[in-house]
């Protein structure tokens, strides 16, 4: 009994958090369930009549093509990543050479920089590439600024592994690309699983690139979608609401399958950043 | 062939396979490293020497007509109330988040050590806010702060404290508190993901030698824990710092830097100046100081965590 008592603080103090890190949420998916009279006449309340009708609605929108566009996006900006981090840290992690730790040193010194710091020249760089106003013109910023902390995860989990692999490696008559590809890259998997979970979050909801490098409705990303939303459905907030919960589904999808994994992913990014 | 002769041969062959090692090993770094030193090396390499270029002209960014004009945008910067308040207001961000989301995360992962039941979903919700889209978040709080309707007035109401009502992100005084709570929400959990691991690291040995010298509560956490996360609490402290001083989405989504400039930051500031009145030499000069702090700012950081480092 005493034991129990003692326990209440820690019940409300965690209680009061669960609120305030919930209740936004739980808002957000429950106005998304109400039809418009029903939120004007009572914007706080439980839904009385439960209805999909604003998530069937998005289907008349650009919806579906802004989640498509940032799918899009991610996957090939994520697969990328990985093959050139990957691949970069291998001589960074298992060859002495002059330029090594230099080199290392200008990738980490990436994770401090502000985006902003490059916007203009990328925002011309892009126009003159001919690729404004186009998901590839995304993909290379994206990249670009996930490297730093992915070459620093691949380096230091290579550098752990066993230096023997690289001389059985030789006996086989392995190259360099081999030995990469074929025996180190699929050891890699740990630091692979940390590098895309890490990275695709970031990726999914990067504002600001897609607000200065797009314009049309064609290559809008969702986050750019979403404010357009916001716009429009100005008086219709259950509509709006549907669209920014259907918004937050892959990453709360991708929690629920691998929430380990990407707690573990999180930390691991940025303990060693 | 005598003995020498031989030996001298092979060491002169040796020589020359080692060059050739060591031009392939050259082609081998090169080959593996290009790519991403190419897509680096053109986005953030050369992008940031662009701008710090472009700082140095009076130029719209629309035609191609660029006035060299030195070193005066940084004069005119120093002069300009504007990119002062937008700098003050990255300093409140800053106290608030060393001051609230590191504390808060640190509680919450606390918490989830604590006796407390069903702690999963005590878990899950905690987390949720750092999985949400940043645009839904910021389009969810400005319904929160809404005047007319608005969560947080009708709270306000319905405990009697009509006369603290207001529509929280149109008043200048309140506006940016209102955007820096709602970025605490989202970033709060991302801390609390750090020193959960950091606490799971823990040694549980420690602790019982704790219990044997009769150490509970606040005692355990002071004398075993607290001590045991300093390193991620520096780590959680530079990151939240570097991470306000570039701060931009919630506060260009929830208020685009008003009402009269009382939320802007040095980012949202940069891009107005940018892409809505359209001086990309100005714009340059306000990011390229954001580079210098940012740099500055590193250092010091360093400096002091390998001074710490070094007490120890």
């Amino acid at each position: 009994m005493m034991k129990k008592a003692k326990h209440i603080p820690l019940y409300v103090i965690a209680i009061l958090i669960l609120l305030f890190t919930g209740l936004p949420f739980f808002i957000m998916l429950n106005t998304s369930f109400k039809d418009q009279g029903e939120f004007s006449s009572a914007p706080w309340a439980l839904p009385q009549n439960f209805s999909l009708d604003n998530y069937t609605a998005l289907f008349e929108t650009n919806f579906f093509q802004y989640f498509g566009n940032s799918l899009f996006v991610s996957v090939i900006s994520v697969v990328l990543v990985i093959i050139f981090s990957a691949m970069a840290s291998y001589p960074l992690s298992r060859m002495k050479f002059k330029l090594n730790r230099p080199l290392l040193l200008l990738f980490m010194v990436g994770m401090m920089i502000p985006i902003h710091t490059t916007l203009i020249p990328i925002f011309l760089l892009t126009q003159n590439l001919g690729l404004y106003d186009t998901l590839w013109g995304l993909i290379g910023p994206y990249i670009a600024f996930a490297l730093p902390i992915s070459v620093v995860i691949y380096t230091q989990f290579m550098s752990d592994l066993p230096k023997e692999l690289e001389e059985s490696a030789k006996i086989d008559g392995c190259g360099h690309f081999q030995l990469f590809w074929r025996i180190l890259f699929p050891l890699l998997v740990p630091a692979t699983s940390t590098v895309a979970i890490y990275n695709f979050i970031h990726i999914w909801n990067e504002f600001i690139f897609a607000l200065v490098l797009t314009n049309s409705d064609e290559a809008a990303t969702l986050p750019i979608g979403l404010r357009e939303f916001y716009g429009e459905f100005s008086v219709n907030i259950p509509g709006l609401m549907a669209a920014l919960s259907m918004a937050s589904i892959p990453l709360l999808l991708v929690y629920f399958v691998a929430q380990e994994k990407i707690i573990k992913g999180l930390a691991a990014g940025s303990v060693k950043g | 062939m005598s003995e020498h002769a031989q030996s001298q041969q092979s060491s002169a062959g040796a020589a020359a396979f080692r060059r050739k090692q060591k031009r392939k090993k050259t082609w081998v770094i090169i080959g593996f490293m290009a790519p991403a030193l190419i897509v680096y090396g053109l986005y953030v390499v050369y992008a940031i020497g662009m701008t710090f270029y472009y700082s140095t002209f009076d130029w719209t960014g629309i035609d191609a007509d660029l006035e060299f004009i030195g070193l005066q945008n940084y004069v005119e910067l120093f002069r300009d109330m504007t990119f002062w308040q937008s700098l003050k207001n990255n300093t409140l961000l800053i106290a608030a988040s060393l001051f609230t989301q590191i504390p808060l995360g640190l509680i919450m992962a606390l918490l989830l050590f604590s006796p407390v039941k069903g702690m999963r979903l005590f878990r899950t919700v905690y987390f949720m806010p750092f999985l949400m889209s940043t645009v839904a978040i910021g389009i969810l709080f400005v319904y929160i702060y809404d005047a007319n309707f608005g969560l947080v007035n009708q709270v306000l109401g319905s405990i009697g404290l009509e006369s603290l009502q207001r529509g929280w992100l149109g008043n200048e005084n309140t506006a940016i508190w209102a955007v820096i709570v709602t970025i605490c929400w989202q970033f709060a959990p991302f801390y609390m993901i750090l020193f959960r691991a950091a606490i799971v690291g823990i040694p549980e040995e420690l602790y019982e030698a704790a219990d044997i010298d009769g150490a509970t509560g606040w005692k355990r956490f002071s004398s075993i824990t607290l001590p045991l996360l300093k390193p991620i609490i520096v780590t959680s402290a530079i990151l939240s710092i570097i991470g306000a001083l570039k701060y931009f989405d919630l506060i260009y989504i929830m208020t685009g830097g008003g009402p009269n400039n009382a939320t802007d930051l040095m980012a949202t500031y940069m891009y107005d100046q940018t892409f809505t009145n359209f001086n990309m030499g100005y714009g340059s000069t306000i990011s390229s100081m954001m580079f210098i702090i940012a740099f500055i700012v590193t250092v010091i950081i360093i400096t002091l965590d390998n001074k710490r480092k070094a007490d120890y």
